[in-house]
């Protein structure tokens, strides 16, 4: 008797240790947040990164939800996909974190969600666009979201966007290390062809890429009418110079991860499209208020897309919370599922079965160190 | 693919190899007298193409003339980082060269990391790529001639001729060269016949940092600055001097244009265009196969391992 309750308490303690429950009583509520402040895309991750912050303060500047105080702590993942894991689990498991938000690029979303559906921590990613990163093989992951559109949309809209400028021929250019470029790639290439137009390259590159003459030249060769790269920034701000190099000088176009302030100052970027989330241009109010926010927080600049999609990320969690009543896991994570019509600055915001966003498309073009609204396509 | 599009990708391996195989001098120079895997000349090489955007930046809002700023440029972040490679060996390795290889290592493993943190504080760098001001850009980067290469490309293949010769001639002719390869050949015999190696390894490491410090600006002008460049450049040099020899000056340049070479016919020629990506990943390839057929590298001399 006595040994079989000497069992039973080590494993109540090892129970205990081994999975520990969110700390969420006290006056504050815990929130986690992973994003990559440094390394190849650190732009992303400190656009995004800002947006919440702003975001958090407007809400506990509001009294917080429930009553009390939202804290988030970040963890900084480096860029690197196997750090994302590293990062969520210490917030899941160490801090006790009621709902994790992050990441930008789909690769580390999806290297972060894995842990989370492991706890049944609910997720939400602000702007990552790989289809994979809520739907598994067919089957919703219950505990990761979006606030954004998918690829298989972007890269339909992307298409529909190069037949209506009259483009017959195109070139691609694929980054095949990452899960958005080579998601993004497939579906643009597929809505391109099914509408009559032709691609007439389709060139790779890996992350670690820095010249890309050889790629440049036999695109050259094909004489395309545009080329559009799926990439992000960093690679952009290669890629266009070098294409100006071997005298490349068609139009180039691509999807949101050109976004960042590091694309619209390139001189050679200056009129190219991309499609994004959002144009700090929009009237409607939910939008100016940000722009205007966000230029007072951070001495003047205007927000780029990650910033507008981590500050709507933010307020879509703290407006879970509330729904739920209480900062509980499984209850987040079923208020998440439910969110509709919620009013954010880059869309209104229903989440639908598949855990995404239904939201609409814009092409902005690059001119004169801006990004300026072109077009916009509505949701399907 | 005609015989102009193989002469083009020729040139252009030609020239992204020069910048690998005046890295991987340092690599090769650094390995030859201590034994050492310098693991943070990747990040010597980094801090030379930041100094020089600094450099750089803050003449082109003065509106210095482009030959002005590029002499500066170069100078000062050879200068800079000649410092900065003394400094390593001085605090970071000297105290520790009596103690068993493995801790050198790590402890170059542990400089490389500290130099990629610090730049990434955005008082110091930031983590956002940034670009050389546009007056040098258009200086050298406009195709020059049929074969689209671009005066960027003649100069880095230039300097890093010019400096091969320059480091062959202090090796073979000079005092100084003469007391490296003792240092090289046998260290503590040298040591025995009066030779002052603390000397001598400090100026394998001033010398070493200053070459990577030329090939971080000839790259951050032709791509950009990051305070990452250095781990792919630098593993790729390094690899560039396993393939030439290890140890060995005209092996590091071979290596390096060879490395060039291969990488882009990969990407322009051989590899169908779905592959072209994993190009990058053919100098490892060439780092097994070397380790696995002749260890020793193209130039190298086979050592005997001494017991």
């Amino acid at each position: 008797m006595r040994r079989t309750l000497g069992w039973a308490l080590a494993a109540v303690v090892m129970i205990g240790a081994g999975c520990k429950q969110p700390t969420q009583s006290g006056s504050e509520i815990v929130l986690g947040e992973y994003a990559s402040l440094t390394g190849q895309t650190a732009s992303f991750g400190q656009s995004s990164h800002e947006g919440l912050m702003l975001a958090l303060e407007e809400i506990n500047a509001q009294g917080g939800v429930l009553g009390k105080k939202i804290r988030v702590i970040t963890e900084d993942d480096g860029s690197d996909a196997s750090q994302a894991v590293n990062v969520v689990q210490k917030l899941v498991n160490a801090d006790g974190v009621a709902a994790v938000i992050g990441e930008v690029a789909s690769k580390r979303s999806l290297a972060g969600g894995g842990v989370c559906e492991q706890y049944r921590c609910p997720m939400l990613s602000p702007a990552s666009t790989n289809p994979d990163v809520t739907v598994e093989n067919g089957k919703v992951k219950p505990y990761v979201f979006r606030i954004c559109f998918t690829d298989t949309f972007q890269g339909r809209i992307d298409g529909k966007f190069g037949l209506e400028q009259g483009w017959k021929n195109v070139a691609m250019m694929t980054n095949v290390d990452e899960d958005y470029s080579k998601g993004l790639s497939d579906s643009f290439r597929k809505a391109f062809a099914a509408g009559g137009g032709r691609i007439v390259a389709q060139e790779s590159y890996s992350g670690d890429t820095k010249d890309f003459k050889s790629q440049l030249s036999r695109i050259k060769d094909k004489n395309p009418d545009a080329v559009y790269v799926p990439g992000y920034y960093n690679e952009i701000g290669l890629i266009l110079p070098q294409a100006r190099q071997v005298g490349l000088s068609v139009p180039f176009f691509g999807g949101d991860g050109w976004d960042s302030p590091q694309t619209v100052k390139l001189p050679e970027a200056r009129g190219a499209f991309y499609s994004d989330h959002f144009s700090p241009e929009d009237p409607r109010p939910e939008v100016q208020h940000f722009v205007q926010a966000y230029r007072a927080k951070y001495g003047g600049r205007t927000p780029d897309a990650m910033a507008v999609l981590g500050y709507d990320a933010m307020r879509v969690v703290a407006d879970a919370i509330t729904r739920a009543g209480k900062a509980d896991r499984q209850a987040i994570t079923d208020a998440l599922a439910q969110t509709k019509d919620f009013p954010g600055a880059s869309g209104t915001i229903t989440i639908d079965a598949e855990h995404n966003a239904r939201k609409p498309i814009v092409i902005l073009q690059i001119k004169n160190d801006a990004a300026a609204l072109y077009k916009t396509y509505p949701p399907e | 693919m005609t015989a102009h599009d193989l002469v083009q990708q020729l040139v252009y391996g030609l020239s992204v190899g020069a910048t690998y195989a005046l890295i991987a001098l340092g690599y090769t120079m650094v390995y030859g007298t201590l034994r050492l895997i310098n693991f943070a000349h990747g990040d010597v090489y980094m801090v030379g193409a930041v100094v020089g955007f600094y450099l750089a930046t803050w003449m082109a809002e003065r509106g210095t003339a482009v030959w002005l700023m590029l002499l500066v440029v170069f100078a000062g972040a050879t200068l800079a980082c000649s410092v900065l490679g003394y400094g390593i060996e001085r605090f970071a390795y000297r105290p520790l060269r009596n103690r068993p290889r493995l801790v050198l290592l790590i402890t170059a493993i542990g400089v490389s990391l500290l130099l990629e943190n610090t730049f990434q504080l955005k008082w110091v760098f930031g983590p956002t790529p940034q670009y050389y001001p546009q007056a040098i850009k258009s200086a050298l980067l406009q195709p020059v001639g049929v074969l689209g290469l671009t005066r960027l490309d003649v100069m880095s293949l230039f300097l890093s001729l010019a400096l091969v010769g320059l480091l062959t001639w202090i090796v073979l002719a000079t005092r100084t060269g003469l007391a490296l390869r003792a240092v090289s050949f046998r260290f503590d015999t040298a040591t025995l016949m009066g030779i002052n190696t603390d000397r001598i390894i400090s100026f394998t490491f001033v010398f070493g940092s200053g070459l990577a410090a030329v090939a971080g600006v000839l790259n951050a002008i032709r791509y950009q600055v990051e305070p990452l460049m250095g781990i792919m450049w630098g593993l790729k040099a390094f690899i560039a001097a396993v393939l030439g020899g290890i140890g060995s000056v005209p092996g590091a340049l071979l290596g390096g244009l060879l490395l060039g070479i291969v990488e882009t016919l990969l990407r322009g020629v051989l590899l169908p265009q779905e592959y072209t990506g994993y190009a990058d990943a053919a100098a490892f390839v060439i780092l097994i196969l070397i380790l696995l057929i002749k260890p020793s590298g193209l130039l190298g001399r086979a050592a005997k391992e001494k017991v």
